[in-house]
């Protein structure tokens, strides 16, 4: 059980934090297994059903599968549903994950990243989220537990306005087992903020029967598809009023991504998750000394924000873009091609260099970020640089 | 217990209209069914044959709040409309009595769902799971499963020059659920309309999981002629392919006893899918058959003569009318 600081102001970990959004948002239903890092955040919930300080159904499912199948039989039936996993289990409910989405259930999950099985690691990367980025669900990446905790809030808002499901990630051990200090929003303000879920057409309404998950076929299928994806494409605009909303209650802002001293940088990072952060003191230090760099997190990776991602980029002479998971296409990571993608749009073409970095929770450190930046500048110069690397592996 | 003019009577809330083949057994349980449980219910299904005949988008077979999402989970789906349902009853914003039925043929529930089903009835969800067993992956083509008996032609165990159908006996599902311990398991068949129906009433007025297990003769995969459907659900009673019992609380009681024991071979003659064990050098397999078949049935006498005590007389559902 956690107690509350009186000022709201907690030293709590990621997982603690994230719990503790679930029980300010109080779902209907919550459907969870346990796995690796994520695990405390369903046990911690546990206590909280336990204790009766949730009107939540707790659903203890014998896998990850049946507990995002019970999350969507829950949410079709009406309810406000939530789950928390990471990993194989995220892999393992990658079928149910696109149904979810197809089903246009509004389905919030915490994800703390660790990397996917084999070899098998318990630590952090992204390569669980990338797998199921096509899934159809929006996807929110945090830098540390006080954005884990404001975007599970947020999450809900998202995907019951966009009628999409929203995964909220915080990376593993790094946020979900690290101790910080988190501002917490007093319940009834969550309460208010949330407000209640009103389903349109649900099971249990009896009085207008409805079939969900009818059989799709040539004549109908894209069309419903075309809608799913349009829904994704409108979706930016939801996520950036929820997060004005929030901004606007609460004072912290949030955005599909942060510029962090891009202004008149010549050099910048981009990066996800808790990397951000390390990268953020670095970039502190090197303009200390007087170098132009700046750093941008994309927030949102799904809608990926790529206008906004070109605009933010325009200006920079070079650009590494760190991957904390690899596609295996003999080509790029996944966040450096989308980039690319959106720079070819715009017609920008700028010296863009892709990290490989931090597979199975190596750790990143800041002289290897600026090792990174050293050789945005010496690229600059026209020191010829390999367009992937790894960063700080064996080889 | 409704009798058949009023269960005619009925508005039908699996229609008429849906894909299935002509002689379909699916749809006969389905309708089945649904008329026992009445409209306040909640219907979630397996991919199959059912979901498939039923849902073609824009129309749908289900005049109930119906859902399907994938394969293996019809256990965890139902779990989950149920859960929500318990906790809007908790926070008062809910107040129906409300049956959860959830559908599975039996690749759905034998094989790739028999986790998911396993978790929901360990949990505990009050729902009903109805199991159409129609003894192979009828909606693929006739598969194999794990439901499939020894020596049926199917396309991935087929009849060859060295094979004669499936090698492997298939496993008892219902007395899986019954080593759950939960509150009602049963076995019933397309083809009798009352043991069906009594059962799914039974089951409904208990609270807490219950599994029945509905032998569903395949006009398709076991090669016969569409109306013949009732009647080979009627013989598998007939010939112990198929006993007909319920298990309440642990205590096993048989629904329906034939008189006269029919040999087994009345039952497979009339399905193409055995056609193959009536060649003489085949004898040895279809003895094996007859065998197994005896051999569960004493075992299931047994089981219902140790349970005796705990239950005294029921004789309701004795009977195996052609209606």
């Amino acid at each position: 059980m956690i107690n509350m600081a009186k000022n709201n102001i907690v030293a709590w970990t990621g997982n603690e934090a994230m719990a503790e959004a679930m029980r300010q948002i109080n779902p209907d239903v919550v459907a969870a297994y346990p796995i690796t890092p994520a695990t405390e955040i369903v046990q911690i919930f546990a206590g909280y059903v336990a204790d009766g300080l949730v009107d939540t159904e707790f659903v203890p499912v014998e896998s990850e599968h049946s507990a995002m199948s019970a999350c969507i039989g829950a949410s079709a039936a009406g309810g406000r549903c939530m789950t928390g996993t990471s990993s194989q289990g995220l892999a393992l409910m990658a079928e149910m994950l696109y149904i979810a989405a197809g089903l246009r259930l509004p389905i919030v999950l915490a994800d703390v990243n660790r990397t996917l099985s084999s070899p098998i690691n318990i630590h952090c990367d992204h390569s669980d989220t990338m797998m199921v980025k096509d899934a159809g669900w929006i996807q929110i990446f945090s830098e540390n537990a006080q954005e884990g905790y404001d975007n599970m809030i947020q999450a809900v808002k998202i995907a019951e306005t966009a009628k999409l499901p929203v995964v909220v990630t915080t990376d593993g051990f790094i946020i979900s087992h690290g101790m910080e200090r988190i501002e917490i929003i007093d319940d009834a303000e969550v309460k208010q903020f949330v407000g209640e879920y009103k389903p349109e057409n649900y099971l249990l309404n009896l009085d207008k029967p409805i079939t969900v998950g009818a059989l799709d076929l040539p004549d109908y299928y894209f069309e419903h598809k075309r809608q799913e994806i349009e829904a994704i494409i409108k979706s930016k605009a939801v996520i950036e009023g929820v997060a004005k909303d929030f901004s606007a209650k609460f004072g912290r802002s949030y955005g599909l991504l942060e510029k962090y001293k891009l202004d008149g940088a010549d050099c910048a990072i981009v990066a996800m998750g808790s990397t951000a952060g390390t990268a953020k003191m670095v970039v502190d230090e090197l303009r200390d000394k007087g170098l132009k760099v700046g750093l941008l997190k994309p927030r949102v990776f799904r809608p990926f924000p790529k206008e906004e991602m070109a605009d933010a980029l325009k200006d920079l002479k070079a650009i590494a873009v760190m991957d904390r998971s690899d596609s295996m296409n003999a080509h790029e990571g996944p966040v450096c091609l989308e980039i690319k993608a959106a720079l070819f749009d715009e017609g920008i073409n700028k010296i863009l260099i892709n990290y490989i970095y931090g597979l199975g929770g190596r750790d990143i450190r800041p002289e290897e970020i600026e090792g990174v930046y050293n050789e945005l500048f010496e690229a600059i110069k026209g020191k010829s640089k390999d367009k992937v690397n790894y960063l700080n592996v064996r080889e | 217990m409704a009798n058949l003019k009023d269960l005619a009577k009925q508005k039908d809330l699996f229609t008429g209209g849906h894909r299935a083949c002509a002689g379909c057994g699916a749809a006969i349980i389905a309708r089945q069914v649904m008329m026992a449980a009445g409209p306040n219910t909640v219907v979630a299904s397996a991919t199959g044959c059912l979901e498939v005949i039923s849902t073609i988008f824009p129309y749908t077979a289900w005049n109930v709040p119906f859902i399907h999402s994938a394969f293996e989970n019809a256990g965890a789906t139902i779990s989950g409309v149920e859960a929500l349902y318990k906790s809007w009853m908790r926070q008062g914003k809910y107040n129906k009595k409300i049956n959860f039925i959830a559908f599975g043929g039996d690749g759905g529930t034998y094989d790739i769902g028999l986790q998911s089903l396993s978790g929901a009835v360990e949990r505990g969800h009050n729902i009903l799971y109805v199991c159409y067993n129609n003894e192979a992956y009828m909606n693929t083509g006739c598969q194999r499963s794990g439901a499939t008996p020894r020596g049926a032609d199917t396309t991935t165990a087929p009849v060859g020059k060295v094979k004669k159908g499936k090698e492997q006996y298939r496993k008892d599902l219902t007395a899986i659920m019954v080593a759950h311990h939960i509150p009602y398991a049963a076995q019933s068949i397309a083809g009798n309309w009352r043991d069906l129906t009594s059962k799914v009433e039974k089951a409904l007025s208990i609270e807490g999981p219950k599994f029945i297990n509905v032998f569903q003769p395949c006009r398709l995969g076991w090669s016969y002629e569409p109306e013949l459907t009732c009647d080979i659900g009627r013989m598998a009673a007939d010939t112990c392919a198929w006993p007909l019992y319920e298990v309440v609380n642990d205590a096993y009681r048989i629904t329906y006893k034939p008189k006269e024991k029919k040999p087994i071979a009345d039952w497979l003659k009339l399905q193409g899918r055995f056609r193959h064990l009536f060649k003489p050098e085949n004898k040895p397999l279809l003895d094996d058959i007859q065998r197994i078949v005896d051999k569960s049935w004493e075992e299931l006498l047994k089981r219902e003569a140790a349970s005796l005590p705990a239950q005294g007389s029921q004789s309701d559902l004795t009977s195996n009318p052609k209606s």
